[in-house]
């Protein structure tokens, strides 16, 4: 790579658009070394032929970072050693709030890196009647600056040019001498760790404790000097901010022109009355929901559909073609299936983040953001937790990749435990099922029925349990991280479909690499668990039928169900239904319900399948209606009772509804908080909270 | 005066900060003593509220705006 360039500025400056326009699709993202973050990375050809890798930062208003995202920033910069330290930095603001924007400038043009000036969104500045004398504001900084629209493919190559004429020694003047700051710390500091730059060492003061290219040595050094001269952190980041404005307003004064600030928002402040309006903005946001949730059901239904076909098809295909054995088996049943399990994921996670990604690059999501504030924080969560849980009703996987947005860190692992919690589709065909063997199909009043009466039962009772669980967890969890809003309201724009298709595949893709690998294995171990026995239990039962199914004048369907029963039951899993059979029997359940829960680890919606398989009926799960006849009828071996009693179905339906059953939520709050921690402290919760809720439910109505 | 006490449409001049870590974060967005603040409105219940400051809309919540003094 010829030059290393990172793009640099405040998050709503149109840095990602920059970012898509100069490396197209040619871009991937992976983790800063040493820091769970992601980073984005791509390459674009500069005009002279060299290639060069551009770098996106996080957003961020100033050096000093508020969440574990924006402390990137400085590591970046800071480390000449970080793999990822730019040769040049192109710094992007928003040309029609320059002044803001210019206070990061100025803190990044201290620290001594070659850097361009970018004023994005150059257009709309200007249609708002903003002018800047882009020449004169070159001269008074020293640096190349350009003015661009990235969004409309204005000024890009100009920027590119800009890229390739930067010299490798830095040109912009110094912004504020910050050493009358803290003299003598900021000297001490220069002398131990070897830098002439004042500015550098200020910030290592500052945020030293949060940088990893340290040793334990130098930071213990370092924290020395900064308890000897009573270096008072706050107090002269303040100071450091009104010198940096100070200074900004005579480098802008004759810079910029204003004449039309106050029309430029009136379209915006005319939508905000509507979208914000206390009956209107709920009613628009309500109805937003709806189309959004109605779209992720009766949109992906066809794709989710054709994918399961298609698996299914290589699967029979696989079957008939293939050498039968254990290979084979294992391929089809086990790493196919699972690839299957996976890929009937991406149609909603793609709905959910097209329309996630609509609502955010128009400004609505700040706005709802800000109307639900209010009611999400009583809970210890956060305006921003709104979308990722109403999103949970489809699916909780892309939820949980949507919660991201939540900067606050306590506020969005909250957001990221209670989202399962959610019902979401996967439970319905077992609450389905359930609900029809123990709710009689009868209205009340004419017109209510009592099964739809009961699903909606369900959906209430998985809010109140999330929004209880929240509550408790804002008192558990602590942070020294204080939990504060102050937010930029973005203005309103046109979404940008490229984006839009962009965040669609980039988030499926994510989903299928990361949550693949663990899926794939975890259904690998269920497959061998389910088709393999102890001892020769297998061989016992195939000579048991073998008689039977070498008459080839009766039909044998109904034997094969029968050996493949009797094969389950002498399975391990089947021999672990027993096992945990004492455990559950308290909850109303048999073993056969047993080998329902183990089989719906894999994802909830397992259990109608493995009812299907247990209550020898053929025809899987399409056959509901026998499958429920099957279940009416059957009765527990010891006691002679029907399994199935109103206190079971109602003990049933609360563990799955509670349960975390679903491995591929596992697998992505795995990546998400990058480690085992979470995951396992929500598996434990869930788990206990859907066994406790199942017992006392079970032991009240028996 | 007291940011969070302005009606919306109301204006004023930030003069001080009574909390000195919000102080920091504020500033960085901003709103600078001397800056015109504008309210623009409040959060269907009542918290947070949007002003309009720098050139720009800006949100927060009532309890961060009770730290910015204003004329």
């Amino acid at each position: 790579m010829d030059i290393k360039v990172a793009l640099v500025g405040n998050p709503n400056t149109g840095k990602s658009t920059l970012f898509n326009r100069l490396t197209g699709l040619n871009q991937k993202i992976g983790n800063f070394p040493g820091i769970t973050v992601d980073k984005k990375t791509g390459f674009t050809k500069l005009s002279d032929g060299k290639d060069a890798e551009i770098i996106d930062l996080p957003g961020t208003y100033s050096l000093y970072p508020k969440s574990k995202d924006e402390s990137i920033v400085f590591q970046v910069l800071a480390d000449q050693g970080n793999s990822s330290h730019p040769d040049v930095i192109v710094l992007v603001t928003d040309a029609s709030n320059l002044k803001r924007n210019m206070l990061l400038y100025s803190q990044v043009a201290d620290l001594g890196i070659p850097m361009i000036l970018a004023l994005n969104m150059i257009d709309l500045a200007a249609k708002g009647g903003i002018e800047i004398d882009v020449d004169k504001l070159a001269a008074k900084l020293g640096i190349q600056v350009v003015s661009i629209s990235a969004r409309n493919n204005i000024g890009i190559d100009k920027l590119k040019q800009a890229v390739t004429n930067t010299n490798k020694i830095a040109t912009q003047f110094q912004e504020v001498d910050v050493n009358f700051l803290a003299p003598e710390a900021i000297n001490a500091i220069k002398q131990h760790i070897n830098t002439d730059n004042d500015y550098y060492a200020l910030q290592v003061l500052h945020q030293h404790e949060h940088l990893t290219f340290f040793t334990e040595k130098d930071q213990v050094e370092i924290e020395e000097i900064e308890q000897s001269h009573q270096f008072e952190s706050a107090k002269i980041q303040a100071a450091e901010t009104i010198a940096r404005y100070k200074h900004l307003s005579t480098v802008l004064s004759d810079v910029v022109t204003d004449q039309g600030t106050a029309k430029k928002f009136s379209f915006s402040d005319r939508l905000d009355a509507i979208l914000t309006h206390k009956v209107w903005g709920f009613a628009i946001f309500l109805l937003i929901l709806f189309v959004i949730f109605n779209a992720i059901f009766a949109w992906s239904s066809y794709p989710m559909e054709w994918i399961e076909g298609t698996f299914g098809w290589i699967t029979s295909m696989g079957h008939e073609h293939l050498p039968a054995g254990m290979l084979t088996d294992l391929v089809l049943d086990g790493v196919v299936a699972g690839l299957g399990g996976i890929f009937v994921f991406i149609p909603q996670i793609a709905i959910l983040f097209a329309f996630i990604s609509i609502l955010e690059d128009t400004g609505y999501m700040s706005r709802v953001t800000f109307m639900m504030d209010k009611i999400m924080s009583k809970v210890g969560l956060n305006g921003k937790s709104v979308v990722p849980m109403i999103g949970g009703l489809a699916c909780a996987v892309p939820s949980i990749m949507a919660a991201r947005n939540i900067e606050n860190w306590k506020d969005r692992m909250i957001t990221i435990m209670v989202t399962p919690l959610i019902s979401c589709s996967a439970r319905l065909p077992v609450y389905i099922l359930l609900i029809s063997i123990i709710i009689p199909a009868k209205t009340i009043w004419g017109i209510i029925s009592l099964q739809g009466l009961a699903l909606m039962v369900m959906y209430l009772v998985s809010f109140v349990a999330a929004v209880v669980v929240a509550w408790v967890m804002k008192l558990i969890i602590k942070t020294k991280e204080k939990s504060y809003f102050i937010m930029e309201l973005p203005i309103y724009r046109m979404p940008r479909w490229k984006n839009v298709l962009f965040t669609m595949y980039e988030k499926s893709k994510t989903f299928v690499l990361e949550a693949g690998k663990v899926i794939i294995a975890i259904s690998i171990i269920l497959w061998v668990l389910a088709s393999f026995g102890p001892g020769n239990r297998f061989d016992n039962i195939d000579q048991k039928y073998s008689a039977a199914l070498a008459d080839t004048t009766k039909n044998t369907d109904h034997i094969k169900t029968l050996v493949a029963t009797e094969k389950l039951e002498n399975s391990y899993v089947g021999i672990l239904g027993h096992f945990i059979e004492p455990a559950i029997r308290p909850l109303g359940y048999d073993w056969k319900i047993g080998i329902g829960l183990i089989t719906s680890f894999a994802a909830r919606e397992a259990f109608v399948g493995t009812m299907a398989t247990i209550y020898s009926v053929d025809g899987g799960d399409e056959d509901s209606v026998t499958i429920r006849q099957r279940m009416e009828a059957s009765v527990n071996s010891k006691t002679g009772l029907p399994v199935y009693t109103f206190a079971t179905g109602i003990s049933l339906m609360l563990f799955y509804a509670f349960a975390m059953q679903c491995m591929s939520t596992v697998a992505i709050v795995y990546r998400e908080t990058k480690g085992w921690k979470w995951p396992v402290i929500q598996l434990a919760y869930m788990t206990a909270m859907a066994y406790v809720a199942a017992l006392i439910a079970y032991q009240l109505l028996k | 005066m007291k940011l969070s006490h302005l009606k919306i449409g109301e204006t004023g001049t930030i003069v001080a900060f009574t909390d000195l870590e919000m102080s920091v974060k504020l500033m960085e967005m901003g709103c600078l003593p001397g800056e015109v603040v504008e309210v623009e409105r409040f959060a269907p219940f009542g918290d947070p509220m949007a002003i309009r400051v720098a050139g720009y809309q800006l949100c927060l919540r009532k309890s961060e705006a009770d730290v910015i003094i204003i004329q």
